[in-house]
């Protein structure tokens, strides 16, 4: 497993733009790939937006994207727009 | 605060129903779905918001509102041709200001309420994606005011605005999105869908991601909101009746009625209909109207109005005079008005189709009745509230209070403003304290889920975090309990004019009696009343009863078993209660505490019930239950409460030296399963576990002494305290499945009850220690604790063992050597029961050993196969029971499980 956006550090600030990177690197991902979101606390709609981008290129490139740390909060706004099924998840 | 106008339009409407999606684009149903998409994803983004974070937003929309509560009524008037500019800046104003006053310290985030009594806690939960209708009547008003709940209760909007004023709704919700975004709420929070159409509507009502409809517009839109399958929230027609009482403030009324109904031109749907007045005030009420600018109608000009206003097709009234001033309508249809003339005023003589006028008229158009009777008042006040008003406001002004409180009896009203203004009475926050809204709800009357002003509650799901309660439990005990040998020299400081003995012709004969009579009071006198030595039956209570009325007994002295306390504590209700009804009072209960039948508190006399027993086992001395044998109709009545326990109890060995040894072990065996049951009831506390500990070292350990020696003055005494110590146990735990089970037996086969109990105990004991098929339900104890209990039993009576299976084979071989030593049959087949007889009363006494309110305490619910299985172990006999305790209950530790 590779961790697609090694040297950010992915945060409130970061996240859309980390998550926009990830679906950049998917190409170059073998199999599986790593997004950790261990210090995202809150997300928005553009992240939103990032991440159902994503989730449709790693179904395209038949990669498998695990989202790392996902707090609860984040994780339920993945719940209520369905996204939380594309991605998997690790603690 | 939308009118929901019972126009002709309204109807068209409603006819379209159910609404065809089907007829809609390709393209349109994309763009639909992207509104939808939009608003779900600001929905959920929404839900990681602080109520800090929210209250930032909402204060700074607020103040949009207020800044733009003239431009956006101006845009209403222009666009809708509706209504007065002037009074939509006040509605506008409102629908900020005054909502915002009331939701501003509110929590809607998290917990938003904690009741600590009852150890509740309510959580907000969002509900997501709204889709909002808007009315032509109040357009920027309610834009104002829904915006503000959503993201009070972070949730997103989809408007949808009636197309005749969408221009203006637009703006307002651009103001309050622009506004919103720049204060940190989440990209796509509202949107407003552009050419808004009824398939557009019923397509989006449908939509999967849609969570609630919040449809203030006319009655179709409502009644389609409804049928959508969704949860909604609407609001119904009002017409709303005004009764003017003779009583009130005319000139306060005449003044309140002019503003309501005339402001923004009568579109608010909560105002004045039709005002029902007293006769003894009606021409001055009519002059006070026409002294302050209303016109008063003529017959003919009233003819006129109803031809015109109305349609005489529909019912309803025209649209063109929606809204409109007084004096346009007036020169509309040809009436002949001065220039000021704000209310035309139209006298009828009844309500409905007959009476065109009494319908709901959203213009300054107010019929009035003359009626000659709060009566008559009355029900014309129903009968406008059941034409098309039902569940929506109504008005009242009087200062007769009792006038005032039937007013709000007969009418079917979510609002019922009294002595004020009716439109923006039912605003709420202004005339008085209903919570400010923009949404009537209608109850069911108006086809509605609330009758509530509409608010933020309804915008959100409310979550209740209920954690387990400590329920207050009771240690309940007569208030004085002498023992030991002589114990009945206490007697004499119950001071007493006349005491009833109430005893059986033996004890009388072996002088027990004498010994009581010995030790009363001196001065009393005494009477004795001698029952059968059997469970009391009806006729033998109604005899004592007479006996003690007759005597004016003012002290009463049960003196033998259990079933001479029982009859005595009967006797004792019904000479005090003399209309308890003994047969209401034995219906079944679950809990005690939550009974539906309720003991008499009223006496109409008193007396005090001491009690001796003569026999070491049923307790009845301290116990709140009494038996009584209804022979005529060949069943018994259980009677619990704790008015029945006696006052005094005087637990005197000396009364149960000469007890035969077969009543010794049968009493005495009855007082072990006492302490048993009650020791692993569901509702054993610390204090009935110290007394059932108790009881039960003492059976153990005197019983046999007392059975083999009768004349062992130290048995027989500690025979007798554990009798009562095991009876205050279960007086306030219960017993359980066991008694359950030898009541059933007993009473079908004629067996002792001590002896039915004994063919049970060890079967019950292993059947309770094992893994429950199912555990019965008690927020009294906290896992699964009766094998533990067992267990404890055993250590405590030194029965050894190393696990807790152990400790409870332990307990019931102790138990069985027990019974063999006390000369018990080892089962029901020795008592020479055959097999088919037995199996022929199978049914009948599983029902009834499943009827018994004994078990309801068990620490396992017993089911009906489980309790046929336990008949049938008894049949075969003892030797076989032991403890099946589950590994995983076995592994709790009696320290876990302490007691």
């Amino acid at each position: 497993m590779t961790s697609i956006a090694e040297g950010i550090e992915i945060n409130d600030q970061t996240v859309t733009a980390a998550v926009e990177l990830a679906g950049e690197k998917l190409n170059s991902a073998q199999g599986e790939t790593m997004l950790d979101f261990s210090f995202v606390r809150r997300i928005d709609a553009s992240t939103l937006r990032a991440l159902e981008e994503l989730a449709r290129l790693a179904d395209e490139k038949e990669v498998k994207v695990t989202l790392k740390g996902v707090c609860v909060d984040v994780y339920k706004v993945l719940k209520l727009v369905r996204l939380s099924r594309r991605f998997s998840f690790v603690s | 605060m939308e009118a929901a106008m019972a126009t002709k339009e309204a109807v068209q409407e409603r006819i379209q129903i159910p609404l065809n999606p089907e007829s809609l684009s390709a393209e349109r149903i994309a763009y639909l779905d992207d509104l939808v998409r939009q608003a779900k994803a600001a929905a959920a983004v929404f839900t990681q918001f602080t109520q800090a974070d929210v209250d930032r937003i909402v204060k700074p929309m607020v103040m949009a509102g207020l800044e733009q509560a003239q431009h956006l009524a101006r845009l209403a008037v222009e666009e809708t041709r509706l209504g007065v500019m002037e009074d939509k800046v006040i509605k506008n104003m409102v629908a900020s200001e005054f909502v915002y006053n009331y939701v501003k310290d509110k929590r809607t985030v998290g917990v938003i309420r904690e009741y600590p009594e009852r150890n509740l806690a309510e959580i907000a939960e969002p509900i997501g994606v709204l889709f909002s209708l808007t009315p032509i009547t109040n357009p920027t008003s309610t834009v104002l005011f829904k915006c503000t709940m959503a993201i009070k209760t972070r949730n997103a909007v989809i408007f949808s605005p009636h197309p005749k004023a969408w221009r203006c709704c637009s703006e307002a919700v651009k103001i309050m999105y622009e506004t919103a975004r720049k204060h940190g709420a989440p990209e796509g929070v509202f949107t407003c869908l552009e050419s808004p159409t009824l398939p557009d509507n019923a397509y989006l009502m449908k939509h999967k991601d849609v969570a609630l409809i919040d449809a203030t517009g006319g009655p179709g839109a409502v009644k389609a909101a409804y049928s959508s399958g969704k949860p909604a929230l609407g609001v119904g027609p009002g017409n709303t009746p005004v009764y003017l009482e003779k009583s009130a403030d005319i000139n306060t009324a005449v003044v309140d009625i002019i503003i309501s109904k005339t402001f923004d031109n009568g579109t608010i749907c909560a105002s004045e209909q039709t005002v029902v007045i007293d006769d003894e005030i009606y021409d001055a009420v009519l002059k006070k109207f026409a002294d302050l600018g209303a016109h008063i109608c003529n017959e003919k000009e009233t003819r006129v109005l109803e031809r015109t206003v109305i349609d005489p097709e529909t019912g309803f009234m025209q649209p063109m005079a929606v809204g409109q001033k007084a004096i346009d309508i007036a020169r509309f249809v040809g009436l002949s008005v001065k220039a000021n003339t704000k209310l035309l005023i139209a006298p009828i003589q009844g309500v409905g189709r007959e009476h065109p006028l009494s319908v709901e008229k959203l213009f300054p158009v107010l019929s009035v009745y003359r009626a000659k009777s709060v009566n008559e008042a009355l029900k014309v006040c129903v009968d406008v509230n059941h034409s098309g008003g039902l569940g929506h406001t109504a008005v009242i002004f009087s200062r007769n209070d009792e006038v005032i409180r039937k007013f709000g009896e007969v009418i079917n009203a979510g609002r019922i403003i009294v002595n004020s203004p009716g439109s923006i009475g039912a605003l709420g926050a202004v005339y008085n304290d209903l919570v400010p809204t923009f949404s009537f709800g209608c109850g069911t009357g108006g086809g509605n889920s609330t009758t509530d002003n509409v608010n933020i509650y309804h915008y959100l799901n409310i979550k209740r975090l209920a954690r387990r309660t400590q329920n207050h439990m009771w240690f309940r005990v007569p208030n004085q309990i002498y023992f030991n040998m002589n114990a009945v020299e206490n007697l004499g400081q119950f001071t007493s004019t006349c005491t009833i003995i109430v005893t059986n012709a033996p004890l009388e004969r072996i002088g027990h009696v004498d010994i009581v009579r010995r030790n009363v009071c001196p001065k009393t006198h005494v009477h004795v009343v001698v029952i059968p030595d059997a469970e009391p039956e009806v006729k033998v209570i109604a005899q004592g009863v007479e006996a003690l009325n007759f005597y004016k007994a003012d002290q009463i002295i049960a003196l033998g078993g259990g079933s001479v306390i029982d009859a005595a504590k009967i006797m004792k209700l019904k000479y005090e209660s003399p209309e308890a009804d003994l047969e209401y009072l034995a219906a079944p209960f679950l809990d005690l505490r939550k009974r539906v039948v309720e003991y008499p508190t009223e006496k109409s006399t008193r007396a005090r019930l001491i009690a001796i027993p003569t026999t070491s086992g049923t307790g009845s001395e301290v116990t709140p239950f009494a038996v009584l044998t209804d022979k005529e109709n060949g069943r018994k009545v259980t009677l619990a409460d704790y008015s029945l326990t006696p006052d005094v109890a005087i637990v005197d060995p000396q009364f149960v030296m000469s007890m035969p040894k077969g009543l010794t072990a049968d009493t005495g065996i009855d007082c072990l399963t006492h302490a048993l049951e009650a020791g692993v009831s569901n509702y054993a506390s610390p204090y009935t576990d110290s007394c059932a500990l108790q009881a039960l070292q003492l059976a153990f350990k005197y019983l046999p002494i007392a059975f083999e020696n009768p004349r062992d003055e130290e048995a027989r005494s500690m025979m007798h305290n554990a009798s009562c110590i095991a009876a205050m146990a279960f007086s306030n735990a219960s017993v359980g499945v066991n008694h359950a089970l030898a009541h059933a037996f007993g009473a079908r086969f004629g067996v002792a009850h001590g002896r039915a109990n004994a063919l049970m105990l060890p079967h019950v004991i292993s059947y309770n220690a094992s893994v429950p098929t199912k555990f019965m339900p008690s927020p009294y104890t906290q896992g699964y604790v009766a094998h533990t209990k067992y267990a404890t039993f055993a250590d405590l009576l030194g029965l050894g063992g190393n696990s807790v299976e152990e400790k409870v084979t332990n307990l019931i071989r102790a138990i069985e050597q027990l019974l063999d030593k006390l000369g018990f049959p080892k089962s029901i087949a020795e008592l020479g029961i055959s097999k088919e007889e037995f199996e022929r009363a199978i049914p009948e006494l599983a029902k009834n050993a499943f009827d018994d309110p004994s078990w309801r305490s068990n620490p396992r619910m017993p089911l009906m196969t489980e309790v046929v299985e336990l008949f049938w172990q008894a049949y075969a006999g003892r030797g076989q029971a032991k403890a099946k305790v589950a590994p995983s209950l076995a592994a709790s530790t009696l320290e876990e499980q302490a007691l």
